[in-house]
């Protein structure tokens, strides 16, 4: 089963505390995989927050290409970072790690938000159909203050081969998720966390209705909405399409993946919406089992479960600093200093929404507004 | 041998021609005269002949010369009054003496086409092959990454939505203190929307049926909505509706048939004013799957006094509706102009959508209807769809198959990112060979929204004789054996409606439960598993290349 760990906090921490708690919850054959996304970044991005990152892997060859593709857009390069990387027996390196910090061509600069994320996703996608044929070039993300990594291979050793129990890398918000895709063939794209202009989950579990909700996200007319190596990867793009494309207040992500009965929505106060959306989302409702864990723009981290509670999740900490894990012993790895009876088991109609900054916790639950 | 005197010069026919041949027992047969009363088309009767036998008793030859009087049931060679095969003497015979073979040999199609004048039949295609359908199998079991559900105790919604459904993006809402709510200043017009079951009653006339078959549906699906709280809906066909019943609350229920005949309409538009409730939608024919391209034709013989009075005719007068609706030439303004009439009559309050025959045209209405707002459905009878009288080289030869025709159009759907908006309702062949629930679960998987029924409910709602080898199938003719679709009260008396009605209810009660059965470990609960096309797979690699879904051996 994928083990699943999130924190968020209120001051910069380093990744490994997600791998040792990933370590923590890890059973049997679990941990082919690692991913990790960091967002808010410290250490050397601290100053560099406002210019996208772009984080992948490349072989020598796909470097140049990726070089000349970015130079040929118009992108600058500021700064790159690089995992400093320990040969581990049972990880097979590859050429190039790489988050490369741009600034924007300049025809961009002064454009609005929106527009600028849309070149970053376009580009991500651009170079993911370079490199994709020959595996020369994998990207992950390209976004501001967003770094990802992500390796086959246990996810203690990979952390070590990747150096960061030594390097600085620091950050306010770390998702960590240890396991590869079991759905299909083992793929560097199919580790979660998934990332989509500024909106990020991982999930576990299996999604049972992945072809409809595929099939309907691809046909948005979002260029974005493609890949789906992974069977997780819609969620983040249910929550991307529900939140920024259409507008929604995060708790609607609930109400999409799990609508409510038609007696239940009727107790609702915004019961007329709720039938609405119920209506025209169908295609996006959710039979699990999963548990999805996720943040936005903002820096807001949440929990949700399926309608049917087939995975377990757990969120706890104190005031500063929360953990969003698949188990509770990895909640206490990463915070052992809590209050154990304030941890949160979020039932079938709840959303656990940790505010950015860790700044409190809060349980929406969907019958109860 | 047979003196050569004795030939017709191929005038006459044997009974090796027909496609039933009776099989009767003398020695069993105890002449009373029941199996010759009943035939319905007079394929049998009883005879009386001589017979002379010689015989001869004693130690020596003494030949004595005898001549018997017998009471015999013959069949008839007449192509006219072939057997049909219906059993209809065999399930009256006392001493089961008699029952209809079927003929493989059988050159019926050789002969029956007289005066110039194509064989016309209801009921069934003469397929017995295996359909696309039942070929289909459900091979995505959920087991360990994702649990099975359990599908005797888990919460299931097993509902769908008739009518256009407006995409999220153009939903008219707006945030109010961190909720959404629904915008009214927008005047934007929220298209009226049905949950129902997912498998309907398809259209089939009053005045098709006779009036204890109809009631049986009606009042079958009306106690489903109110006792079993399962949303059936059932179609009306073109033949109008009891006043009584346009004037009940009970008329939501029943989806109003519009076709090119327009019969009953008049007492229908009158009646709106005194409607209580909205009908649960309007269907528009424009064609039907046993006959495409044929318009319909409800045969004089079964025109009776009530028939006439609700459909405002004569009685005893062919009543057909053409091909086309006469009025309207190209699509915009057949489609059009009648969903937004249709729709205006009920104050846009009902949803509004046509029914066409399967066809490989379908994609070019669907994506007519995509753009048209007020269209609420596309409803695709496929070849497999019965009637109540069509030409038999329409029924056997005409037509496209449901499977390809509704995947391609929702696949259609797909690529425009409409899947969502305009429902699919797929017909024709549903359940014929009884697998009702796994025939619907794999249509909707295929990309239906809906399923629709209508020989099946027949068959096995009031024993309907027809099967796939034409037996029985005269409910063109207005002599139904079974009393299913015929006028005549001699007839229509052998069913009880209330019989019907308790097989009606469980027929969908046991669908809905199968239903499940077929979703709960497809780990499917919440929504309906349309378009989950990788739940399904196929033994033949050139079909699942066509259904694109997968091989499987």
């Amino acid at each position: 089963m994928c083990r699943l760990a999130a924190i968020t906090s209120s001051s910069y921490f380093s990744p490994m505390e997600n791998i040792i708690a990933l370590e923590t919850m890890k059973e049997g054959h679990d941990g082919s995989g690692l991913g990790l996304t960091l967002k808010d970044l410290g250490g050397e991005f601290e100053k560099l927050k406002g210019y996208p990152i772009l984080s992948g892997i490349c072989s020598k060859k796909g470097a140049k290409t990726l070089d000349d593709y970015m130079d040929k857009a118009g992108f600058k390069l500021k700064e790159i970072w690089a995992p400093k990387i320990k040969p581990l027996k049972g990880i097979t390196p590859r050429d190039h790690y790489f988050a490369r910090v741009y600034d924007y061509p300049a025809s961009f600069k002064h454009k609005p938000l929106k527009d600028r994320e849309d070149l970053l996703m376009n580009m991500r996608l651009a170079l993911r159909k370079i490199g994709e044929p020959d595996e020369s070039i994998f990207v992950f993300s390209f976004y501001p203050d967003v770094l990802t990594l992500k390796e086959v291979g246990d996810p203690l050793q990979v952390g070590e081969f990747f150096g960061l129990d030594k390097d600085d890398l620091k950050a306010k918000v770390i998702f960590a998720q240890g396991r590869q895709n079991t759905n299909y063939a083992i793929y560097l794209y199919a580790c979660h966390p998934f990332f989509i202009q500024g909106y990020c989950s991982m999930t576990n579990g299996e999604n049972t209705a992945f072809v409809p909700i595929r099939e309907f996200l691809m046909s948005r007319g979002i260029n974005g909405y493609m890949g789906y190596n992974s069977d997780s990867e819609v969620f983040t793009h249910i929550l991307h399409f529900t939140v920024r494309q259409l507008g929604f207040p995060l708790s609607y992500y609930k109400d999409v993946i799990t609508p409510l009965k038609d007696a239940d929505i009727d107790a609702r106060r915004d019961r007329d919406a709720l039938r609405l959306i119920k209506q025209s989302l169908r295609p996006l409702c959710i039979d699990g089992p999963n548990v999805v864990i996720g943040f936005t723009p903002d820096g807001t981290c949440f929990m949700v479960h399926d309608a049917k509670k087939l995975r377990p999740g757990i969120v706890g900490g104190v005031k500063g600093k929360y953990a969003l894990m698949s188990e509770e012993c990895g909640i206490d790895s990463a915070i052992p200093k809590r209050n154990k009876a304030k941890d949160i088991f979020p039932m079938k109609h709840d959303m656990v929404i940790v505010k950015p900054q860790a700044e409190e916790v809060m349980v929406w639950n969907q019958l109860a507004n | 041998m047979e003196p050569a005197g004795k030939l017709d010069h191929n005038y006459q026919l044997s009974l090796r021609e027909m496609p039933y041949i009776i099989r009767w027992r003398d020695d069993r047969c105890k002449r009373c005269g029941k199996c010759t009363a009943a035939c319905p088309v007079k394929a049998i009767e009883p005879a009386v002949k001589v017979q002379r036998t010689v015989r001869s008793e004693g130690p020596v030859p003494a030949p004595v010369a005898e001549r018997k009087i017998l009471q015999v049931v013959e069949q008839v060679t007449d192509m006219e009054r072939h057997c049909t095969g219906c059993g209809t003497c065999t399930l009256v015979c006392p001493n089961d003496a008699i029952e209809a073979e079927l003929n493989p040999q059988n050159k019926f199609l050789h002969f029956k086409n007289r005066g110039g004048e194509g064989y016309k039949r209801g009921g069934r295609r003469n397929d017995p092959s295996v359909s696309t359908l039942d070929r289909l199998k459900f091979t995505r079991i959920s087991m360990l990454t994702d649990p099975a559900l359990d599908a005797g105790r888990h919460e299931f919604r097993v509902r769908t939505l008739l009518g256009r459904i407006l995409p999220a993006e153009e939903l008219p809402l707006k945030r109010s203190n961190g909720r959404l709510v629904v915008d009214s200043s927008s005047g934007k017009f929220v298209p009226p929307v049905r949950e129902i079951f997912p498998i309907m009653i398809g259209s089939m006339s009053v005045g098709a049926l006779s009036p204890p078959m109809w009631e049986g549906l009606a009042m079958g699906i009306t106690y489903l909505n109110e006792v079993e709280g399962l949303p059936v809906v059932m179609a009306t066909g073109e033949g109008g509706v009891p006043p009584r019943l346009l004037k009940s609350k009970y008329l939501k229920y029943f989806i109003i048939q519009i076709a090119s005949g327009y019969f009953g309409w008049d007492e229908i538009i009158h009646a709106i004013p005194h409607m209580v409730e909205d009908p649960a939608a309007i269907e528009i024919k424009y064609g039907q799957g046993a006959k495409p391209g044929d318009g319909g034709l409800l045969m004089a013989q079964k025109v009776l006094k009530l028939i006439a009075s609700i459909r405002g005719v004569p009685q005893f007068v062919d009543l057909a509706s053409p091909p086309t609706h006469q009025t309207k030439y190209s699509i915009e303004e057949a489609v059009a102009k009648m969903i937004q009439s249709m729709s205006m009559a009920w104050g846009f309050r009902v949803p509004v959508y046509p029914k066409i025959s399967g066809t490989k045209t379908a994609r070019a209405v669907l994506n007519n209807l995509a753009r048209n707002p007020y269209a609420a459905a596309l409803s695709i009878d496929g070849e497999d769809g019965g009637t109540g009288a069509a030409y038999n080289v329409s029924i056997d030869k005409m037509g496209h198959p449901i499977a390809s025709n509704i995947r391609e159009c929702y696949l259609d759907l797909v690529k425009q990112g409409k899947q969502n908006e305009l429902p699919l309702i797929a017909a024709g062949g549903v359940a014929k060979k009884g697998n009702l629930a796994a025939n619907a679960a794999a249509l909707i998987m295929l990309g239906a929204s809906v399923v629709s029924i209508g020989k099946y409910i027949m068959q096995a709602a009031a024993n309907c004789f027809g099967d796939e080898f034409n037996r029985c199938n005269l409910c063109n003719t207005g002599k139904c054996p079974r009393g299913i679709t015929t006028q005549d009260p001699k007839l229509y008396r052998r069913l009880d409606s209330d019989k019907v009605a308790e097989r009606v209810v469980e027929v969908f009660k046991a669908a809905d439960v199968e239903l499940k059965k077929i979703f709960a470990p497809m780990g499917r609960s919440t929504e309906l598993p349309i378009g989950m096309s990788d739940g399904l797979s196929i033994d033949d690699r050139a079909m699942a290349d066509r259904l694109e879904i997968t091989y499987a051996c």
